[in-house]
């Protein structure tokens, strides 16, 4: 093998490669990327609301206690699929009202449970993080979880 | 340390160990808050505590990248570095955004996505930061000698560093967000900074064994080949489950599978360069750093990464504790105890003394490794448990995790070994001056040796 494979011919082995790899890496990522906006989430409509639900869920780094579609920490529940935990992913008005009660009393302050603080949010702030976590529940992640407590 | 350019490594690698006490202060606070929930609960809610504790790693370590890519690249070239200016202006840039992030984070200011909260001026002064280092460091190389071991490391450098523009860009779609947003994440810890780690690692065994550059560079080639090969597609282990498409729950099996050929050939070429290397040097610390650093890579990123990456797996462990396991013993392996690795190789020559105080700098290996092995140990078990429960039985995530207390004390302790470790080994590489010697007043040849670079 040394003689056949000297340092010239590993190098270009590498750099040949590498880039083949990285073409079809880019193939791939154009083909995930159009699947992703025409059918993994095109059951629900990319609205202003969902997008300023995203923005309130960065801004408060939610991801840093929970899992969303199980990436995050691990520390508080997956909320991927929350909305269908509470049985209210079809029903907007339902799915605002329970957030916003969830939020309002947090947190439970009980002795040995983990915490979650409590966020200041206007009625439209909450509706809109309810919106995206609909957005997201509805969204193809090929039948992930494998069930409801996510 | 044969230019005198090489010196701005220690003024990188210093503000590292900086961080890296932050980081495990704040990993034992967080692990404190798994085991008591109400602790400072309103004052410092886990999810801040969380993202100083994985800021502050992966800033230390890319600054210990940066100095150790000072420190590496005028030895390689034969030559001084092109502006040893620019290199400490780069440092306060990265130092003023660190710092002015942690206050942020502190104050509730920060960005959204996991890894990339740090606000938007400080991303900037990052980028801004990256682009000097890139010229700084190309300069240099394109006017010096050229070897396998620079080249690697500076195309690793620049990729990285390329790959940090997708921290800008965040769609609205959450999917599209997330597959992006990997681009950073996986593509470096998979990808780029495997090039950065198997130069560092060349370049230490071919100081500490003294093999034939040679055999070190095809080695190279080979695994870092071998590493963008598998490490690429192998991105497809984290498109299961978040509406990208189905096709790569078989892309990502396979390759990812493959991504445990390159930490295997790392830990392979360590002991053999050892096994063949006739010298004897006299940083025996720095010696079991590299070879720890690939051993437990091999075993973090390799087997622990292995443990859940093919998608029958992953569709049960996927975001449980089994994750967390991985992760860190996984960055421990890779890139923490490499750039241990090379401070204990270097600082003994950036502060002109012979390599003192080995014991202490070893008793701290085997403190950070072991606490690190039974951390990993115990929150696989919690994992298991976790899977188990909530995947298939299907119980509720609160009720799970108050059955698997018993793991995060046990979790707290090795933590609190880690953390033990990781002080002495500041303590050892920064404070005891015992064998002070400079070369005028005349020093044993050993540690003359170690001075220059061992050769
Ligand atoms: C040194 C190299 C590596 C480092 C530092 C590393 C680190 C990490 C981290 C921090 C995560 C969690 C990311 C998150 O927060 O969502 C993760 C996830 C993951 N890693 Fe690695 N990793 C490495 C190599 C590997 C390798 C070689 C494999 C496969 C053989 C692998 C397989 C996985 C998988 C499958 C996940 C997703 C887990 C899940 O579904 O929750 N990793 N890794
Ligand atoms: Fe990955």
């Amino acid at each position: 093998m040394s003689e056949f494979l000297t340092k010239s011919r590993a190098r270009n082995i590498f750099y040949g490669g590498s880039l083949f790899f990285i073409g079809i890496f880019g193939v791939l990522t154009i083909d995930s990327h159009l699947y992703i906006v025409n059918e993994a989430t095109s059951k629900m409509p990319l609205t202003d609301e969902v997008v300023l639900g995203k923005h309130i869920w960065e801004k408060n780094s939610c991801i840093n206690c929970h899992t969303l579609h199980g990436e995050g920490a691990y520390f508080a529940p997956e909320v991927g699929n929350v909305m269908t935990r509470w049985g209210v992913l079809d029903d907007p008005d339902d799915a605002a009202e329970t957030l916003g009660a969830w939020m309002e009393s947090q947190p439970s302050g009980i002795e040995g449970r983990r915490q979650m603080p409590h966020f200041e949010l206007t009625d439209e702030e909450v509706r809109g993080l309810s919106e995206f976590l609909r957005w997201a529940d509805k969204t193809n992640t090929q039948d992930w979880p494998p069930n409801d407590a996510g | 340390m044969k230019y005198s350019s090489q010196k701005v490594a220690y003024a990188y690698f210093v503000a590292a160990l900086g961080l890296f006490a932050i980081q495990v202060l704040g990993g034992l606070l967080a692990g404190w808050i798994y085991v008591s929930p109400n602790f400072l609960s309103e004052l410092l809610p886990f999810n801040i505590v969380r993202m100083l504790h994985t800021n502050a790693l992966v800033v230390w370590l890319l600054l210990g990248f940066f100095g150790a890519a000072y420190f590496i690249i005028p030895e390689e070239s034969e030559r001084e570095i092109h502006s040893v200016k620019l290199a400490y202006i780069q440092l306060i840039i990265l130092v003023v955004g660190t710092l002015g992030a942690v206050v942020s984070y502190l104050f509730g200011i920060h960005e959204g996505r996991e890894f990339l909260e740090q606000p938007l001026w400080v991303k900037v002064g990052i980028l801004v930061a990256a682009l000097i280092f890139l010229f700084n460091i190309s300069m240099t190389v394109l006017k010096g000698r050229k070897t396998a071991i620079t080249n690697i490391l500076v195309i690793g450098l620049w990729a990285l560093s390329l790959l940090w523009l997708f921290a800008f860009y965040n769609p609205d779609n959450l999917s599209l967000d997330k597959m992006y947003w990997w681009y950073v994440i996986h593509l470096w810890v998979e990808g780029t900074w495997e090039l950065v780690m198997a130069s560092i690692l060349g370049f230490l065994m071919l100081k500490l064994t003294g093999v034939d550059r040679e055999v070190i560079e095809k080695w190279l080639y080979i695994i870092v080949a071998t590493a963008l090969f598998s490490g690429i597609l192998g991105t497809g282990h984290h498109y299961y489950w978040i509406g990208t498409p189905g096709y790569w729950q078989w892309i990502g099996s396979i390759f990812s599978t493959l991504e445990v050929i390159p930490f295997f050939l790392m830990m392979t070429f360590s002991f053999v360069m050892v096994w063949k290397g006739r010298k004897n040097h006299p940083n025996k610390a720095a010696l079991l750093w590299s070879l720890g650093s690939a051993t437990v890579a091999f075993f973090g990123a390799g087997v622990w990464g292995f443990l859940h990456t093919l998608h029958g797996v992953n569709f049960y462990s996927h975001g449980t504790q089994i994750t967390a396991a991985h992760g860190h013993l996984a960055f421990f392996g890779a890139y923490v105890a490499l750039n241990l690795a090379v401070f204990t190789y270097a600082m003994p020559m950036l502060k002109a003394r012979s390599p003192y105080n080995q014991v202490l700098n070893m008793a701290s290996f085997w403190l950070m490794t072991g606490g690190m092995s039974f951390m990993t140990f115990v929150l696989t078990f919690a994992g298991t448990i976790q899977t188990h429960m909530q995947r298939v039985v299907g119980e509720d995530f609160m009720s799970v995790q108050d059955q698997l207390t018993v793991f995060y004390i046990m979790r707290f302790g090795a933590g609190a070994a880690v953390v033990l470790g990781a002080l002495l080994f500041i303590y050892s590489v920064l404070v005891p001056r015992k064998e002070l010697f400079t070369e005028s007043t005349g020093s044993t040849p050993e540690a003359k040796a170690v001075l220059e670079g061992g050769r």
